[in-house]
């Protein structure tokens, strides 16, 4: 199984430490990872804001980037949704090979290697910020909108973590205003959801605040450290990546 | 219509400046949403009744043409008057010629959404008509000279203090009673004596029935019923969208609509008009408005399946930030957000950018309209069709150019983060909306790319 690391633009820039931690927890479950060295990203800041006629150069650069794997995987439900749902390209045999080849980290886990152990370890109150694209998207997890059974790919995953323990919200999964570019667009309601987001975290007693998407995390981390909080935002591939 | 001179953005920001009022606007409309979710978990199919609500209502778009010719027909048979109205002007022109037929100079009306989309009584009011909302939320924004903020609660904006200070002001309440009960029914003193003398009513449509001829109308005030009981004239105006092909429907739609709304089973009253009462005329106006150019939209043409529960309102969570004035249509919104465009790009530009695209209001939609991919499509078609600001398309258009272009990419990203970590104050300034209440991420060492190169590739891993 020859599986491509996607790295998130952002991730790359800012959160090196998530590709990092992804790429190590991929090959500790044996799985050959190679990293595609010209990626950049997935289009969707143009795209979601309006210019999705603009993403095909940068579609391009993705599918040469990565045609030939039997899997891409990604630690973003946002980037890998925008991948499936909107990828067009010159070659669009390829594009649409990839869009029916790209997951997201979580359900790569639970669905292609089908992991039912982990060694990890981390030894905190833990809050799961349920990012809109993977949860409603890609369906990672039972929504709370619907009438249907409970599942949750990430809660299987962070309960095989060794002395994690998970804490409840009153909002299960409510959005936490990042949105893209709607982050500086509608800074107002970007920024109050956020905060509304964060409190419900920190009433629940999190120690850390984790997720399957940066992009949500950056902005509660960017709330977090205004208002000098000690909790922190971790994402999933970091936890589950924590050494005994 | 008079263009707008703020965006949404720009009403939310100031709606955001009292930070207790949107936590208090945000936990009403939150509670409403719980309300919902309570009402649907007690329904085991209910997501099987949200799919044939879809399906009844795309069956009815397929062939409105019939189901419309059918309507007409059946409610003539009935003796109803059927007027057909290619526009809002159109439809204001007839509702007030029905009037002024009669020698009417005071009308009740209960709740429509489509006569706040045609304006009807700004329209009626310039001919010299009032027009009084008997619905008591609906009462309570005309009072104040506001439009409704939300579809199902056109007040839920205001408090019940300041309910009480404008009773105060126009129905003479004692000033500082704010007690809903007591408010409550001291607008029903003051609507009863217009329901006596009014010899016009009109009234909304929820569900207009091809194979019977008559409309359906929920409330929960009974506001419609005593208004047209009383009243010599009916005048019933709907959109065309608003049929199901027979009774049996309302089986589907009369359980989804209160649940998905409020939380109830059912709504207090689902009246029934058929026919008018000897005596009396009852007329009824087919609005089109732009929903027949709707309908050739494939991306947009199920937006007309809209039962106007206001579900994805409540559920919205930057409705419920930022309030229903912020939208400036009669539909606030999600749904609102890709109706309005439909009728005035140009005017509407900013509602399709008014939301995260997080998804909840496609879920809890009991017709299952896909909102949040219609505001996704909204953005291209708005954006190819010039409406947008030239510094955004400036912006967007050379991310474009670098994301398209591995080496710059590495490059500009190297160059960004050595000003973000040895110049922060570059982008720690009040000119960056990420900065004003929100720290920037801290910058790393190296990109991952960076640290790739150097840890792996030497170790003879290549991509």
């Amino acid at each position: 199984m020859k599986v491509a690391l996607f790295v998130p633009c952002y991730v790359d820039q800012f959160y090196p430490q998530v590709a990092i931690a992804t790429l190590e927890l991929l090959e500790k479950l044996g799985v050959d990872v190679a990293y595609p060295e010209s990626q950049t990203c997935c289009g969707q800041p143009m795209a979601n804001s309006g210019f999705e006629h603009l993403t095909h150069g940068c579609n391009d650069n993705f599918v040469k980037n990565f045609s030939g794997y039997d899997y891409i995987v990604c630690p973003s439900g946002s980037c890998t949704l925008h991948v499936k749902d909107h990828l067009h390209a010159t070659d669009e045999k390829a594009a649409a090979s990839i869009r029916s080849k790209v997951y997201e980290l979580v359900e790569f886990l639970t669905d292609i290697l089908k992991v039912e152990e982990l060694t990890s370890s981390f030894q905190y109150k833990v809050g799961l910020h349920q990012s809109c694209h993977g949860q409603r998207g890609l369906k990672i997890s039972q929504m709370s909108e619907l009438v249907s059974a409970p599942f949750s790919k990430t809660e299987k995953l962070l309960h095989m973590v060794k002395g994690l323990e998970l804490i409840k919200l009153s909002r299960t999964d409510e959005c936490c205003g990042f949105g893209g570019t709607f982050c500086v667009a509608e800074e107002a309601v970007s920024v109050k959801m956020g905060i509304d987001r964060v409190a419900d975290h920190v009433a629940h007693g999190a120690t850390y605040i984790t997720g399957n998407d940066m992009s949500c995390l950056m902005h509660l981390e960017g709330i977090l450290r205004r208002q000098q909080s000690p909790v922190k935002v971790i994402h999933i591939a970091e936890i589950l990546n924590a050494a005994q | 219509m008079e263009q707008k001179i703020y965006d949404h953005a720009v009403l939310a920001d100031k709606f955001n400046k009292d930070a207790s009022r949107v936590d208090w606007h945000d936990k009403t409309l939150w509670f409403i949403r719980e309300k919902r979710d309570k009402a649907a978990w007690q329904i085991a199919e209910w997501e099987e009744l949200r799919e044939t609500a879809s399906q009844v209502k795309n069956n009815v778009l397929d062939n409105l043409h019939d189901y419309l010719l059918e309507f007409e027909k059946q409610a003539q048979q009935n003796g109803v008057t059927v007027h057909w109205a290619a526009n809002a002007e159109e439809h204001n022109r007839i509702v007030h010629a029905i009037i002024k037929e009669h020698g009417v100079s005071d009308i009740v009306k209960s709740k429509s959404m489509l006569t706040e989309e045609c304006h009807l009584n700004e329209y009626l009011q310039q001919q010299g008509i009032t027009v009084v909302d008997t619905d008591l939320g609906e009462r309570i924004v005309q009072l104040a000279g506001e439009p409704p903020s939300h579809i199902v609660l056109p007040c839920i904006h205001w408090k019940k203090e300041e309910i009480g200070e404008l009773f105060h002001q126009h129905l003479g309440t004692p000033k500082g009673n704010a007690d809903p009960q007591f408010l409550t029914a001291a607008a029903r003193e003051h609507l009863r004596q217009r329901f006596m003398t009014s010899r016009v009513a009109i009234t909304g449509v929820n569900f207009a029935v091809a194979e019977t001829g008559e409309v359906v109308v929920c409330t929960n005030e009974g506001n419609a019923d005593l208004g047209v009981q009383l009243a010599e004239v009916h005048i019933a105006c709907m959109g065309i969208e608003k049929i199901i092909p027979q009774r049996k429907h309302l089986g589907i739609f009369l359980r989804l609509l209160a649940r998905s709304a409020t939380g109830q089973p059912v709504t207090t009253y689902s009246s029934h008009f058929r026919k008018p009462r000897p005596g009396q005329a009852m007329h009824i106006v087919l609005v089109d408005n732009g929903r027949s150019e709707r309908l050739q939209q494939e991306s947009f043409r199920n937006a007309l399946k809209c039962i106007r529960c206001g579900a994805c309102m409540n559920t919205c969570p930057v409705y419920r930030r930022s309030g229903g004035h912020s939208y400036q249509y009669a539909i606030a919104g999600p749904i609102g957000s890709i109706l309005a465009p439909g009728l005035d790009m140009k005017q509407h530009a900013d509602l399709p950018f008014a939301s995260t695209l997080c998804g909840s209001c496609s879920n809890v939609c009991p017709v299952k309209i896909n909102i949040h991919e219609q505001l996704y499509e909204w953005r291209q078609v708005l954006v190819k069709s010039g409406h947008v600001s030239p510094v955004k398309k400036a912006g967007i258009s050379g991310m474009a150019a670098v994301l398209e272009r591995p080496g710059i990419y590495k490059f500009s990203g190297a160059v960004g983060r050595w000003f973000m970590k040895y110049i922060p104050v570059l982008v720690n300034n009040k000119l960056n909306p990420w900065y004003k209440q929100r720290e920037m991420p801290a910058v790393p060492r190296q990109s991952f790319n960076e640290w790739y190169r150097q840890n792996r590739k030497q170790n003879g891993k290549q991509s």
